[in-house]
């Protein structure tokens, strides 16, 4: 069965279409990441699941549970936390678990049992009489996991979970995560970290402006930046971008820090332009790196892509 | 999913309201302070007695307490984002706003027993007693459930924004219902006009309860304020399913 899945969805604002016709399921069993750049419509999607924006278009169904028709049995079958979401600051963390257990139905032995467990598993259990005011943010974090596991979800949602976190709050997160999963939680998230998602994610979908335009496992969308090349370089004087963006076998230039790095079909012909150009315009070239495809390359493969795509079906 | 487990719910809304808004000091301080205030505005310096000011004053009394935190709950939990993690918990939306009209229906009720108390001890015989609970527990429920109606727009995350708004109708509101002049000593327009606010019914209803005099029959207060209750709940429940979507973005 699939413990997600999602026909044809669409959201739009007045005019704009911020989710569009994004089909896909999530496996039972499996970590499905959701990777995109800010603003692609992961959050809207996570709203159409979790209930609270009403969908155009199309249909979705958690463990079965149609959204539309029986929302409340969807919601039940999942633990959700929002993109930057917070506990009741004015609570201690243990009430703010309980409040949860009950709103979800949970009885009450069986929740005591449970907020002990997950306190002491997110490192928590020592605070859990102290009002969430004090809590770091990766504290609060911790403690809204805790929370969307208090009623023993098939179904794991979450919303940019390790964004912006400590360390040490971002890795135990993660192996939280893993070790949920390993003992059969379903977990979907979100990710505009594409190394949270090859780490985490067993299968990956990329988002861009509300259009999902690969899903596959990490490695395999590795591979399928198979032809593209990185050449990370520095120059001993200042280049112009674009410049380099005309040569033809250069596809993209992206700044990275002091570096440039080019995307290229052909390093072998890339690194001959790079010469001709730096000894025509008196440069020494002062560093010179050829870097595997990463999932980010990749990304960027695929959304240019569609970005010229579209240009070009407008001119 | 049944009825009454959604109506479980709503009571655990309910105290984590009471815990996290009412508990607050300044709010509790305003809901004591405030019935008290009204009492010696009114008494000192006038030619009145306590038991012709206590149908207006018990009136003012409810109304203010009951409607004083509940148009700013939405907005502080979707200010304080712990909104979106209520809202998608498995409560219907009608379970999670009776869990706070729940929690301002206590707030109003407890308060209001104070100046009630003041009265009794004053000497205010309250002669029709199951009349006036009835008409007390009422009025209370169906202001608390105007309270929740007045968050619903504009969809804000400023909790300031609606208590102004809200002010705005709460305070005419007391001033057309018959709390300063009792109704029938009121013009024909002036009554027309204190038909259409809730709070009218209670405070006759109330002057039944000491005088067995009143404008309107005690059973037509009744059935009218159950009817105002009735549509401010109805009002609120369909009117914030549709806007809630908008205090997220
Ligand atoms: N309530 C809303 N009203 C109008 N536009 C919205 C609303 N919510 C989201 N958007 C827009 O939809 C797009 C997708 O947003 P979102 O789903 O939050 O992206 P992501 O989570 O991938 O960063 C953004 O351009 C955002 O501005
Ligand atoms: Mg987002």
């Amino acid at each position: 069965m699939d413990a997600i899945q999602v026909k044809d969805l669409t959201k739009r604002f007045r005019s704009f279409t911020a989710v569009d016709h994004i089909s896909f399921s999530v496996v039972e069993g499996e970590i499905f990441g959701f990777l995109g750049p800010n603003g692609s419509g992961k959050s809207t999607t996570i709203r159409m699941l979790t209930g609270i924006v009403k969908p155009d278009e199309g249909t979705a169904a958690i463990m079965d549970h149609d959204i539309s028709r029986d929302p409340i049995r969807a919601r039940e079958s999942i633990g959700f936390v929002p993109e930057m979401a917070n506990a009741y600051v004015e609570l201690t963390a243990w009430r703010n678990l309980m409040l949860m257990g009950e709103l979800y139905g949970v009885p009450r032995r069986e929740r005591e049992e449970r907020a002990g467990d997950l306190l002491r598993r997110f490192g928590l259990y020592e605070r859990r009489d102290d009002q969430v005011r004090g809590f770091s943010k990766g504290m609060r974090q911790r403690l809204l996991l805790c929370m969307s596991l208090i009623n023993d979800p098939p179904v794991l949602i979450l919303d940019e979970p390790a964004s912006g976190l400590d360390v040490e709050s971002s890795r135990l997160i993660k192996d939280v995560i893993r070790d949920l999963n390993r003992a059969g939680t379903t977990v979907f998230l979100t990710t505009h970290n594409i190394e949270d998602a090859s780490q985490l994610c067993d299968r990956v979908a990329i988002i861009n402006q509300g259009r999902i335009i690969a899903v596959d496992r990490p490695e395999a969308l590795r591979r399928m930046g198979g032809g593209l090349h990185c050449i990370e370089l520095n120059f001993s004087g200042s280049v112009s971008e674009n410049e380099l963006s005309g040569f033809t076998c250069v596809r993209e230039v992206r700044r990275s820090g002091d570096k440039l790095r080019l995307y290229v079909d052909d390093i072998d012909m890339a690194i001959g332009c790079i010469a001709d150009y730096s000894r025509a315009h008196d440069l020494r070239i002062l560093t010179l790196n050829t870097l595997a495809p990463s999932l980010e390359d990749i990304f960027v493969r695929l959304t240019t892509g569609v970005e010229s795509d579209e240009l070009a079906g407008a001119a | 999913m049944s009825w009454l487990e959604q109506l479980k719910r709503s009571l655990v809304i309910a105290r984590k309201d009471v815990w996290i808004y009412y508990a607050k000091g300044p709010v509790m301080v305003f809901g004591l302070i405030f019935p008290l205030f009204l009492l010696m505005a009114f008494t000192i310096g006038r030619n009145m007695t306590v038991r012709d000011l206590f149908p207006g004053l018990m009136g003012m009394a409810i109304f203010f307490t009951s409607t004083a935190v509940g148009p700013a709950i939405l907005p502080w939990e979707a200010r304080s984002r712990t909104l979106e993690r209520l809202v998608t918990a498995p409560v219907e939306v009608w379970a999670l706003l009776l869990g706070d009209v729940f929690a301002s229906f206590v707030f109003g009720i407890l308060i209001s027993l104070i100046p009630l108390a003041v009265a009794v001890v004053m000497g205010v015989e309250v002669i029709h007693v199951v009349v006036f609970v009835l008409g007390m527990l009422l009025a209370t429920f169906c202001f608390a459930s105007l309270s929740i109606l007045l968050s619903v727009y504009p969809p804000t995350d400023v909790p300031a924004t609606v208590m102004m708004l809200s002010s705005l109708v709460r305070f005419p509101l007391v001033f057309i219902s018959g709390v300063f002049v009792p109704v029938d000593e009121l013009p024909g327009w002036g009554r027309a006009i204190s038909s259409v606010s809730p709070l009218t019914y209670f405070v006759d209803l109330a002057r039944y309860s000491i005088s067995g005099i009143s404008y309107y029959s005690a059973p037509v207060d009744l059935a009218v304020m159950t009817v105002f209750a009735a549509v401010f709940l109805l009002a609120a429940v369909k009117l914030h399913e549709r806007f809630l979507p908008q205090r997220f973005s």
